[in-house]
């Protein structure tokens, strides 16, 4: 029994770092500019092909195509906001929700036309890792790895770097920083695409360890509302811990109780969450 | 403002009840089919404008009180063999009250974190009747056929449906009129405008938003039952659809939040152009596609939707399009 848990965490876990990557991505854009992204789903989505295309056409490594998968992303992102979000950015929320879940449409809309809704996997392995009783895929414990670069990379990008400055400065307030003379227009485009960014690359390492289809992204994106709530809105730190708890608990529940009731928990707290203590875990910005 | 003759009222009543008369004089069938689920989506975005258009309150996740009315009224039907009258105003007493529960936790959250609630609300309650043995799980409930005799036979159950659910539209779009005309609408609509002001003014607005949300919820839990008991079963999957959530969000969107005629317009409006996309044969693939770039030309150009662009052109319409 004591093994048998053993085993679900550490697998739960492994996933919680991808979950934290996702949700980062989704927290830091509410975090700039207090925008849900409704687009995040189908943007996860598009990572998950771009690494399955680029691997299974091209023969390139899964994480090297994650790679370029990345500066897909951050082009895309930029691209969605310039189309769908500036426009919007000073509107009430209703706004910004519906722009974005527009998007949402439009790529689910031309995906499953040209990709159909067949489940699609990334035909790789990289064996099995045994710790006693605890046996990780390899691309698992991969994934993993990569989701804890990924987070440590953008916090040297926040904290050391002079436009992860001006990203925090925007997010602190747009204002102040805009007569500090940075342009918010940029910064938030950036934002956005860092955003969309993280989505893709989350997208990706979900790709090399589990089979998918083109709506693949939107019980994701439903997780990360989930996650970026319990670790605070706009706490990119947060999203990272709400995504362990969250792998933690997938990992968990089903050991004790059926499947099925995972969902029900996840949500379940999520609401409570919100009306109890809708900073967060962690706090959220501010 | 006492007035005795409303035209806004009647030009509404008279589009939904004309359209509504056409398959009966016709006696076409399939006629009748498209104009159900015409009055269906006129129903449920009347109904989501009371809290979305007088209120302010992004509710992202209002099909919940669609299909938890809906398996409410179906087990009633069903298991309990309740008559269908009184299980529609079962499931719309039960949508009401979750809604009441519910609009004392998360009404009093603001903006994007209420939407992101009511988001997790449909996901939560979903994922909860499919654990529920009770509500027949994953597979849901089946209508045993023998149960349209009591009404007639099945053919004449349809037409039973049909007109009982223009009876809730009408009521529906009579009662989003008496709102907007009454104080409790005007409170509703400070509270929209600047809750603070609103409350400093002696609005309760914690109550009105309550009612606001009870009454916006509760019609859809009767349109709920009296679709699944045509449809002969219920699913989880079809009972909370997040799509149709954000479906009547944006038919409030195209015909104008906060005024009487928008949801009504709207709702045709879009139901139509969905039929229109997915029978042609250029867009049938990526009808998505084409209602998400519909969808944001409305939000970025047209943010007051159809009537609310006509009122702000046309002064001298005011007083008929409402």
């Amino acid at each position: 029994m004591f093994e048998n848990l053993l085993a679900s965490l550490t697998d739960g876990l492994v996933i919680g770092f991808v979950y934290g990557v996702t949700a980062m991505g989704l927290t830091l854009i509410f975090g700039v500019m207090n925008v849900i992204n409704l687009s995040h789903g189908p943007v996860i989505a598009i990572g998950m092909f771009g690494v399955y295309f680029l691997f299974s056409s091209l023969g390139l490594n899964p994480y090297l195509a994650i790679i370029l998968v990345a500066v897909i992303g951050l082009l895309a992102g930029i691209l969605i906001y310039l189309v769908a979000v500036n426009r919007v950015i000073d509107a009430p929320e209703l706004s910004s929700l519906l722009a974005t879940f527009s998007v949402n449409m439009m790529i689910l809309g031309v995906g499953t036309s040209v990709f159909s809704t067949s489940p699609r996997n990334v035909d790789f392995a990289m064996g099995t890792v045994n710790l006693g009783p605890i046996n990780l895929t390899g691309t698992r414990v991969a994934a993993g790895v990569a989701a804890i670069v990924v987070t440590a990379a953008l916090y040297y990008f926040l904290y050391r770097t002079r436009a992860g400055k001006h990203i925090r400065a925007v997010s602190d307030n747009r204002e102040a920083a805009e007569l500090m003379g940075i342009s918010s227009f940029r910064v938030l485009a950036l934002s956005f695409g860092i955003g969309t960014m993280l989505a893709m690359i989350a997208g990706g390492l979900i790709a090399t360890y589990l089979p998918f289809t083109i709506l693949s992204g939107e019980p994701l994106m439903a997780k990360s509302f989930v996650i970026v709530v319990l670790g605070g809105l706009g706490n990119p730190l947060g999203a990272l811990l709400g995504g362990l708890v969250l792998g933690a608990m997938e990992g968990i529940v089903p050991v004790f109780m059926k499947m099925t009731w995972v969902p029900v928990i996840e949500f379940g707290l999520f609401v409570l969450i919100l009306v109890v203590r809708p900073a967060g875990l962690l706090g959220a910005k501010e | 403002m006492k007035r005795t003759w409303y035209p806004g009222l009647w030009l509404i009543l008279a589009i939904v009840i004309g359209m509504a008369i056409i398959p009966a004089i016709t006696g076409s069938a399939s006629l009748r089919e498209t104009i159900f689920t015409l009055l269906l989506a006129v129903g449920l975005a009347s109904s989501l404008n009371i809290l979305l258009g007088y209120t302010g309150y992004v509710s992202f996740g209002h099909i919940v009180f669609f299909g938890f009315g809906g398996y409410v009224g179906f087990y009633l039907l069903s298991v309990q063999g309740w008559h269908l009258a009184l299980a529609v105003a079962g499931g719309g007493l039960a949508s009401g009250a979750l809604a009441f529960l519910l609009g004392k936790a998360i009404l009093k959250l603001r903006g994007a974190y209420f939407a992101l609630a009511t988001l997790g609300i449909n996901e939560a309650m979903r994922s909860l009747i499919i654990n529920l043995d009770t509500f027949g799980g994953p597979l849901g409930m089946n209508l045993n056929f023998q149960i349209y005799r009591d009404y007639g036979g099945a053919a004449q159950a349809l037409w039973t449906t049909y007109w009982a659910i223009l009876g809730l539209v009408v009521a529906v779009v009579v009662i989003s009129y008496l709102v907007k005309r009454s104080k409790f609408g005007l409170g509703l609509m400070a509270v929209r405008e600047d809750q603070d002001a609103a409350e400093v003014m002696g609005v309760a607005s914690a109550n009105a938003k309550t009612w606001a949300f009870v009454l916006s919820a509760a019609f859809p839990g009767m349109l709920g039952v009296l679709f699944f008991f045509k449809n002969g079963n219920i699913e989880p999957v079809d009972a909370f659809p997040l799509v149709k959530s954000i479906e009547m969000i944006v038919m409030v969107m195209l015909g104008g939040q906060g005024t009487v005629l928008g949801p009504v317009l709207g709702a045709l409006g879009y139901e139509r152009l969905r039929g229109f996309l997915l029978t042609s044969e250029i867009f049938k693939d990526v009808h998505l596609a084409v209602a998400g770039v519909l969808l944001l030309v409305i939000v970025l150009f047209i943010p007051s939707g159809a009537v609310g662009w006509i009122r702000s052109r046309f002064h001298s319409l005011r007083g008929v399009v409402e």
